[in-house]
């Protein structure tokens, strides 16, 4: 029994993790109907520049506002010089292009940081809470982490629904030509959106390198199972996204408890397949049938 | 107010339009007639600047447009509700209208007068716009285009698919509008007599070419032009 | 080509050849391609030592790879990031049978053709379906979950050390100083040189018309009776048997079988090395297998030259694979090869015009 309870909230603080990458991954299919493989690469990428902050004396909090930041910046010029030019053209094209950006990223990290993972600092302990006499396996952290999470989704969902900047987003997204008959700036709006998506997975980097160690590789993973949450939720749902990213975090703890680590990756195979033969436009989306 | 002037414009190899020229004055309501592939659309397409085109100027109230990019044309006024009403269908009404006041800043219409113009969209303000019918569908992006407050309003056939009823109360309300706030309106059409019967003048367009153009009652007496070119 | 042509290449003068996977009259000169490629190997790995003997090993099973991407992604039209695991079936395939019931070698092989197509019907009854971004999700997915089982079940698949074979000797009628590495360079030579020789007969055959039918326009495809999901289901298996023979191929050559052999990175190297040689064109594989196998030694020469770290040596050949695959997709949608006709068809159009002089140039349609 105290195993299931840890595997749960094990579960819960990694489902966290997936589901605000696989918010990222929302956010940019939404804007340009574009899968960004390049995503864990890109969060690693800011890590290590975060975690070389640290090195260079900057105190925690900095850094990782430098990790967001650098994230925004990042985001924004991968769009404007890359993807600009295969926004509108065969999705392979994009594919291709976010897979050639994914080896790229994680061919230079390897250059320039080395392969050899390195540790990065936690926000709290690390320590799980103590009930009674057991600990359980969540920790002040792991709180941290969920907490932050469910404040940046938060935020973003105020931003798009509340205010002006996100209503034109969201008409870009939704609609390009007759957000451009309406004054919008929609390559501006696909450029902001790549930002943010980066900005999010920079922020989701710095909370789960403590756990997952610092490595040109060592995200891979996440994106994966980013990819099946963000595909169970369904791609055009934010809110899919973050239940689909709880989903597969329960899941993937439950068979690496049960069965093994070496297991989780194929199970998240399994609900991806699962997803994509069963209810291909995920759980929550107004299942408008898209060709998978 | 616009003046278009040899304008030709070419999908790769086929030319869409083919020295077309064109004048309107304020608050005049020109109607634009033709078959399917004429090059109607392709015509508001390349005033609004979705479309470059290969040849000609336009100028709008002392603006050369075939230099500037739509978010720019549409902030001079030249507002464009495409084929289809351009309805986001993901948004709410109330959305859909936010981004038409959004248009001018904060010198937008107020959604207040949009509402009062139009009772049916304040009844379903918060609902998806997906859920409405092809007339209240119209009646936004309407709506939406005059929040933005412009000056040309280009219309690409905003009777399609609707009922006659619809399409009558629809062509009233354009008329009114385009006389009481000084809008011109340029208002392509297959239904020829709807259009006819609002329009002050009328062009025709055949392959790209304009092949007539006159005053609206000048066109409707003429049975054989419009036999000729749009088939009744 | 479109369904259409291809329900018309489907008429009665076709009927004999119909339903049989080997097109006799390309029978013969695919034997003969194949026999060529090996016999240049053989010649070659005589004229080079030992070091270079392994690389054109190497060289040979990363070709057999490749060549199966260019069956599922040039004539199949289906990206599958997940190659290197199939590598990993066909090399765990030959590791069990060589070390554990002392197969031999041949057999060996060929059984890891058979399993590595078996996986490739599974994945392929799922992926058919997918296309772009899902599919590429899907087979990445599958590259980094398939190596893992070695870590799973580690007593019978040996964990993060994999499982080992005994260096395969040279048969005895070559002589007692035959170099081991030679005969590692032969046997892959072989190996890989059956695989072109079924590749080829595919492509010529009335499944590789099919496939590439589906690839250009399923929906006509489809409409004109074509059992699409099949065709694209078997043009996976045939593709997984390739991956599974240079994984087998891959155990022969180095005698060791480990997750380790098998990352996300070589899923990706070789998905790059396709693209970037030219998708659909047999001599793409050609440039693609040598990419893979120089490209780190040239990147080690470069930085030792240069003073730069081992790091930098270590990551330049991935690194140079994600630039160049960027860039193709950019400027290049159809790699080397395509680039390599393209400069080939101006060069023609040049030289004729100097022939035809002051003909003025016409617009010719696309070819």
């Amino acid at each position: 029994m105290t195993q299931f309870i840890n595997l749960t909230l094990n579960g819960i603080s990694n489902g966290a993790i997936y589901g605000i990458v696989a918010l990222a991954l929302v956010l940019i299919w939404r804007a340009t109907r574009i899968v960004n493989f390049a995503q864990g690469a890109m969060l690693m990428l800011t890590t290590y520049l975060s975690s070389a902050m640290i090195s260079g004396g900057a105190p925690y909090w900095v850094a990782v506002i430098g990790a967001v930041g650098c994230g925004l910046v990042i985001g924004a010029i991968v769009e404007l010089v890359l993807i600009r030019r295969v926004e509108n053209g065969p999705p392979l094209n994009a594919v291709i292009v976010t897979l050639g950006l994914l080896i790229f990223i994680e061919a230079l990290a390897g250059m320039i940081w080395s392969s050899t993972p390195r540790s990065y600092p936690a926000a709290f302990s690390l320590q799980g809470y103590k009930v009674g006499s057991t600990t359980i396996l969540f920790s002040p952290n792991d709180t941290f982490i969920v907490g932050m999470v469910a404040v940046v989704a938060a935020l973003l969902g105020l931003l798009f629904t509340r205010t002006n900047l996100g209503l034109r987003l969201r008409a870009a997204a939704f609609a390009p030509e007759v957000a451009r008959l309406l004054g919008v700036k929609v390559g501006r709006m696909f450029t902001l959106g790549w930002a943010l998506a980066a900005g999010i997975g920079a922020l989701a980097g710095v909370l789960v390198a403590p756990s997952t160690f610092l490595g040109p590789h060592t995200f891979d993973p996440i994106l994966i199972f980013a990819f099946a949450a963000a595909v169970l939720g369904g791609l055009d749902s934010p809110l899919g996204a973050l239940v689909g990213g709880l989903v597969v975090g329960l899941v993937l703890s439950y068979v690496s408890g049960y069965e093994g680590e070496a297991l989780a990756p194929l199970a998240a195979l399994a609900v991806l397949l699962l997803t994509l033969m069963a209810r291909p436009t995920g759980l929550f989306s107004a299942a408008k049938e898209r060709r998978v | 107010m616009l003046r278009v002037s040899g304008l030709t414009c070419d999908y790769g190899p086929v030319r869409a339009l083919s020295g077309v020229d064109l004048e309107l004055g304020e608050g005049q309501i020109t109607a634009v007639l033709g078959a399917n592939g004429a090059g109607k659309t392709t015509l508001l397409r390349t005033l609004s600047g979705l479309v470059r085109p290969t040849q000609g100027s336009i100028q709008f109230e002392g603006h050369e447009l075939t230099r500037l990019r739509v978010e720019q044309i549409v902030s001079l006024g030249l507002v464009h509700v495409p084929e289809g009403r351009g309805v986001i269908a993901e948004l709410t009404v109330e959305e859909n209208l936010r981004l038409g006041a959004l248009v001018r800043g904060g010198d937008g219409g107020s959604l207040a007068d949009a509402y009062a113009l139009f009772p049916p969209l304040e009844r379903r303000r918060r609902q998806a716009a997906a859920s409405l019918s092809g007339g209240e569908r119209q009646m936004l992006s309407l709506a939406r285009a005059l929040l933005a407050k412009p000056r040309l309003l280009l219309l690409d056939e905003p009777s399609l698919g609707l009922a006659p009823k619809v399409v009558a109360e629809l062509m009233a309300t354009v008329k009114e509008l385009a006389a009481q706030q000084r809008i011109a309106v340029l208002l392509v059409e297959q239904n020829a007599r709807s259009a006819l019967s609002i329009a002050d003048r009328a062009v025709v367009l055949h392959l790209g070419k304009v092949v007539a153009k006159a005053s609206a009652a000048e066109l409707l007496a003429d049975q054989g032009l419009l036999h000729h070119y749009l088939g009744y | 080509m479109s369904g259409a042509e291809v329900a018309g290449k489907l008429q009665p003068t076709a009927v004999t050849r119909r339903g049989r996977l080997v097109n006799l009259r390309g029978f013969a000169g695919s034997l003969a391609i194949a026999v060529v490629a090996l016999g240049l190997l053989i010649a070659v790995s005589y004229l080079v030592g030992e070091y270079r003997d392994e690389q054109l090993a190497r060289g040979a099973f990363y070709f057999a790879a490749i060549l199966g991407l260019t069956v599922v992604m040039g004539y199949g039209g289906k990206i599958s990031l997940g190659h290197g695991a199939l590598m990993a079936v066909g090399a765990y395939t030959v590791a069990l049978l060589v070390a554990d019931e002392h197969w031999p070698l041949a057999g060996a092989i060929a059984a890891s053709a058979v399993v590595a197509a078996f996986v490739g019907l599974i994945l392929g009854a799922a992926a058919s379906r997918l296309h772009g971004p899902y599919l590429a999700g899907a087979t990445l997915t599958f590259a980094v979950a398939l190596p893992q089982l070695g870590n799973r079940f580690p007593e019978t698949l040996g964990g993060e050390n994999g499982l080992t074979i005994n260096p395969p000797a040279p048969p005895g009628f070559l002589g007692a100083n035959f170099p081991p590495e030679r005969w590692y360079a032969w046997v892959a030579g072989i190996g890989a040189a059956v695989v072109l020789f079924f590749v080829l007969n595919f492509k010529r055959s009335v499944y590789g018309l099919l496939l590439r039918a589906c690839r250009d326009d399923e929906v006509a495809a489809a409409l004109a009776g074509i059992p699409v999901g099949r065709i694209q289901t078997f043009g996976f298996m045939v593709s997984a048997a390739c991956a599974g023979v240079a994984g087998g191929l891959l155990t022969v050559v180095l005698q060791l079988a480990q997750p380790g052999a098998f990352p996300l990175e070589l899923s990706l190297s070789l998905f790059a090395v396709a693209v970037i040689g030219g998708l659909g064109s047999l001599w793409g594989a050609v440039w693609g297998a040598a990419l893979i196998v120089l490209l780190p030694n040239w990147s080690h020469d470069v930085a030792n030259s240069l003073s730069l770290s081992g790091n930098v040596a270590y990551s330049m050949p991935l690194l140079i694979y994600g630039v160049l695959l960027t860039v193709a997709m950019l400027v290049w949608p159809s790699g080397i090869q395509g680039a390599l006709r393209r400069v080939g068809r101006l060069g023609r159009r040049f030289a004729s015009e100097r022939l035809i002089r002051k003909q003025p140039l016409t617009e010719q349609g696309s070819s």
